[in-house]
């Protein structure tokens, strides 16, 4: 969630329009190929080494083209905030491009576009991840720049930078959304779902008034306590020597000191129950948004929601997309994702209306898809053609090395293992027809938690309690 | 999970290298202790730009082929020339008819084509632009033919049932009804509407809209077809794990045979000039509570055949075209005024428009125009630094060989030099350009292409609390817009 800024029209536009396609680059990697029958095995060739402060350092080499990625993890994201200062933990991801003893502001971007590179951060409910990518010989630079804060960031921190980069967060809030149409959503699905005091109640880029309140001590204190080496873990991948990455980021960062232990909270309890709700928007359609209490990221039954979530909407001949979008023409368009996170998962069904729809006339077709679903199970064509499709779309998001590295990144926070690869896409390939048939009975059924976005004073558009399940 | 936020961010990751960049880095001559300066850079790794094989079919069709043999993919771009710019009075035509290739080709229904392709492992996606139909297919190797079976059919013999037809109007007339919920559709609308005067080719959306959407029908759709998708037009590029050979006998067994009956399409003379405004001028359109004010200012922008395009794009960086660029930096980080300020030259086959864009926050909505306008007139009346200068030309040539890294990029790039007919040595030869840009030329270009006295203002925003404070800037007339009839 969240990024730090948009995406800024890349000065690259040779010739103008739009580029239909997305951009394919699979894993380099030895067999990475096809889709049906037996593959060689998937091998991401990594080293990892951790510091005596703690930090921990991966490196995979892929000489494909000349280009490199760094992609840094702090283990702390939305989650460990505090009530009354949510939204904090994004906007420290803001403040960490906001110069350090030896690269004061604005240098962090002007040194890097000036070697021909980018940079941007992202955070969530688990973590703030950092990452830059360019040109091979702007790794010494990256790195220089990455060691600079974590080691020297608070000596030029002021009340100015907070306050600067505060109006930017309220102003990235305003276009994600207030001014954004069914944005208001944002706001009222985690704590729908979430217990209060639970880490996930509340949204990743928190509330105005919390952001409001962050103070420069508050932002010291963060500091201190996440942004730490031994609470931290660097990726680097592309055209570069193990050897000479590990030597620069002993180099860099061995003499930061380590940070104190982080005790994590238990995180409250979660009581799933039905809950209803109505808002309404400035909007023309209504929309309805149905979650479920699901699984954290690897548990048992992750594979097989993801299984699920393209069963439902990942193609045009999928369950839900079929039968509500074109058979029946109730919706407009929907949407199923399974978001499994470090400590919970939900798994949310979006649809928006067609004119002069209700929503629970479009709640009620979905949910007589999912019970079907439930009943009778994929066809074995059907589930072919998400494994298919799923190991495809595997091998197609790692096609750049930037997002291999943040996927290298993942994999070592979920599972300890940064070269699992293999592993995730066997756990995908595995599902069955009765993995599908046990979660969609399991999980996708009552209870859950109805949101419905109306048009302002159209109320009796809105979903209201019960359905067909 | 963050997936798919970081893939929408990552997936416009350039870079890789080309040349070493000089002063930019203030790399240290002297070697003090390693934390106080920053590191010095070695030279960067050279374009290398890829080599193309090319042909023609005995029916006209056009194959480049670049073999790529790191991954077992191939990926495939097929365009037909013209795309929306052959709409005409069927504002929407071209960007429809791409939609329908793929809902039912050959004996299959749409949801068999479909589920076909991804039982493959492959993906398909139709669309068009101003100036190309495009339909391109990314497939593993070893499914290459049963693909390539569905991608002629795709092509060759879409079916454009009238229900199909039907189906996919209705759904992309609720789209037209959706962007009155969008500022930044709004704000799109208002601007090609006022800087293309009725007649020119741009002045509605490439989308249509309700009314030209309303009446497309499937012979609307086969006619136009008919005209556009011709193979003596076609330009196929093939990239990836496939040897030229092999490409051209693949192709040609599934499309030498095709030849188009009937006349082709013919762009209609433009004879409608976009308008420059003579002075400055306001366009509003009203969004009662809306928090923010998305703000576009333009005017007619530049020819992409230009002698002047590098400095151009090395001008753009340094104004909008980068983070660090002065837009951002004063409306973003200085002001506080939004999450991104930007500007842009869009390229088309007819001169497409110059924008600088933000949203802003409603209350400083007056203040954010009078920032604009500075930094439009900035860099017009004084010569930018060399440090400036320096840091742009480094990040648009440095950035250029990356984007070439992927199958689908090589293809891309091939395919839209191929609608300016500039071969891909145009990459090269660019970047040598950009290396020769100086400050001078810089001002020079402000000059002549940023027209700050005669833009086209558009403000989409809560016009009770907006209205008073902009009239008090006197940029100009004020015109406030209806959206109900620019959403029509």
């Amino acid at each position: 969630m969240s990024a730090r800024r948009p995406v800024i029209a890349l000065v690259i536009a040779l010739v103008a329009g739009v580029i239909a396609t997305p951009a394919p680059r699979a894993l380099h990697a030895q067999g990475a190929q096809g889709v049906q029958g037996a593959s060689p095995r998937l091998r991401v060739p990594v080293t990892v080494d951790t510091l005596p402060n703690g930090l921990t350092l991966i490196v995979h080499e892929d000489h494909s083209v000349p280009t490199v990625a760094t992609n840094v993890w702090f283990h702390v994201g939305s989650g460990d905030e505090k009530p009354g200062r949510t939204g904090f933990a994004h906007l420290f991801e803001h403040l960490m491009f906001m110069g350090s003893e030896h690269a004061q502001y604005p240098q962090f971007d002007r040194l890097l576009e000036s070697a021909g590179a980018s940079n941007n951060g992202t955070t969530n409910n688990d973590r703030t991840a950092y990452y830059e990518w360019g040109p091979r010989h702007a790794l010494p630079l990256m790195l220089w720049l990455e060691a600079d804060r974590m080691g020297w960031l608070l000596p030029t921190m002021d009340s100015a930078k907070v306050d600067a980069q505060r109006e930017v967060v309220k102003n990235e809030r305003r276009q994600g959304v207030e001014n954004q149409p069914y944005g208001i959503v944002e706001d009222i699905s985690a704590p729908a779902m979430y217990p209060k005091d639970h880490p996930y109640s509340w949204p990743v880029i928190g509330s105005m008034a919390d952001l409001s309140a962050a103070s420069l001590e508050d932002t010291k204190e963060f500091f201190r306590k996440y942004y730490a080496p031994n609470n931290a873990v660097i990726v680097v991948a592309g055209d570069v020597k193990g050897d000479s990455v590990r030597a620069l980021v002993r180099q860099l960062f061995a003499d930061i000191p380590r940070g104190p232990a982080i005790a994590r909270p238990t995180p409250a309890p979660i009581v799933p129950r039905d809950t209803v709700i109505v808002a309404e928007d400035r909007v023309q359609l209504p929309r309805l948004y149905l979650s479920w209490h699901a699984v954290p990221r690897f548990h048992a039954d992750d594979a097989a929601l993801e299984v699920t979530q393209y069963l439902l909407s990942g193609a045009r001949n999928a369950r839900l997309t079929s039968a509500v979008v074109y058979e029946q023409e109730l919706a407009r368009d929907v949407y199923a994702q399974n978001d499994a996170k470090k400590l919970a998962g939900d798994f949310t069904v979006v649809a928006t209306a067609r004119p002069g729809k209700a929503l629970n006339v479009v709640r009620d077709a979905i949910d007589r898809e999912l019970v079907r679903l439930a009943t009778d199970g994929p066809t074995d064509r059907e589930l072919q053609q998400a494994r298919n499709a799923l190991e495809s779309q595997f091998l197609n998001r790692l096609e750049f090395v930037n997002a291999k590295a943040e996927q290298l990144n993942e994999y070592y926070y979920f599972t300890g293992t940064p070269d699992a690869f293999q592993r995730d896409l066997d756990r995908m390939q595995g599902v069955t027809a009765a993995d599908v048939k046990r979660v969609v009975n399991q999980y996708l059924r009552a209870p859950r938690v109805t949101v419905s976005v109306v048009p302002t004073g159209k109320k009796e558009l809105a979903a209201t309690a019960g359905g067909a399940q | 999970m963050s997936r798919a936020h970081l893939a929408r961010h990552a997936a416009t990751a350039v870079g890789a290298t080309l040349f070493a960049v000089a002063s930019a880095t203030s790399p240290a001559p002297a070697q003090p202790a390693v934390r106080e300066r920053p590191p010095a850079l070695g030279s960067a790794a050279p374009l290398t730009v890829p080599a193309v094989h090319r042909e023609r079919l005995a029916n006209g069709l056009a194959l480049s082929v670049v073999e790529q043999r790191e991954l077992p993919l191939v990926q495939l771009v097929v365009s037909f020339p013209g795309g929306a710019r052959l709409d005409a009075a069927n504002a929407g035509i071209a960007a429809f008819t791409a939609n329908m290739l793929d809902e039912g080709a050959g004996t299959r229904d749409a949801a068999t084509l479909q589920s076909e392709l991804a039982f493959l492992g492959a993906s398909l996606q139709t669309g068009a632009d101003w100036d190309r139909i495009t339909v391109s297919l990314k497939v593993p190797v070893r499914s290459l033919a049963p693909a390539l079976d569905l991608l002629a059919d795709v092509i060759r013999r879409p079916t454009f049932a009238s229900a199909e037809v039907k189906r996919q109007r209705d759904l992309r007339l609720t789209a037209i009804l959706q962007q009155r919920d969008q500022p930044n559709a709004l704000a799109d609308i208002a601007f090609n509407s006022t800087l293309f005067p009725t007649g020119h080719p741009y002045h509605r959306n490439a989308g249509g809209d309700s009314a030209t959407v309303a009446a497309i029908d499937s012979s609307a759709v086969r006619n136009f077809y008919a005209r556009a998708l011709r193979p003596e037009h076609a330009q196929v590029v093939v990239v990836g794990d496939i040897a030229a050979e092999r490409a051209r006998a693949e192709l040609q067994r599934r499309l030498g045979d095709w030849r188009a009956a009937g006349a082709p399409a013919v762009a209609a003379a433009v004879t409608t000039a976009p308008r420059r405004e003579v002075r400055t001028r306001v366009y509003l359109v009203d969004k009662p509570g809306a928090a923010q004010s998305v703000i576009s200012i333009g005017w007619p922008g530049v020819d992409r055949l230009s002698p002047d395009y590098a400095p151009l794009m090395v001008m753009n960086t340094l104004l909008g075209g980068s983070f660090s660029s002065r837009l951002n930096s004063n409306l973003r980080e200085a002001k506080g005024y939004t999450y991104g300020a930007s500007s842009r030259f869009t390229f088309r086959k007819l001169p497409g428009p110059f924008i600088a864009s933000a949203a802003v926050r409603t209350n400083v909505t007056d203040s954010s125009l009078v920032e604009f306008f500075k930094e439009l007139r900035a860099i017009r009346d004084q010569p930018v630094s060399n440090d400036e200068l320096q840091r742009a030309k480094a990040y648009v040539e440095l950035a250029l060989p990356g984007s070439l890294e992927s199958t689908s990029q090589v293809a891309g790039a091939i395919a839209q030099l191929a609608v300016f007919d500039l071969p891909l040595a145009e990459l090269s030869t660019y970047a040598a350009k950009v290396r020769r840009v100086t400050t001078a030329d810089v001002q020079r270009v402000a000059r002549q292409y940023l027209h700050p006295d005669q833009a086209s203002v558009i403000v989409v925003g809560d016009l009770n609390s907006v209205r008073p404070s902009i009239e008090a800037l006197k940029l100009g007339e004020i015109v406030v817009l209806d959206l109900a009839a620019l959403t029509r």
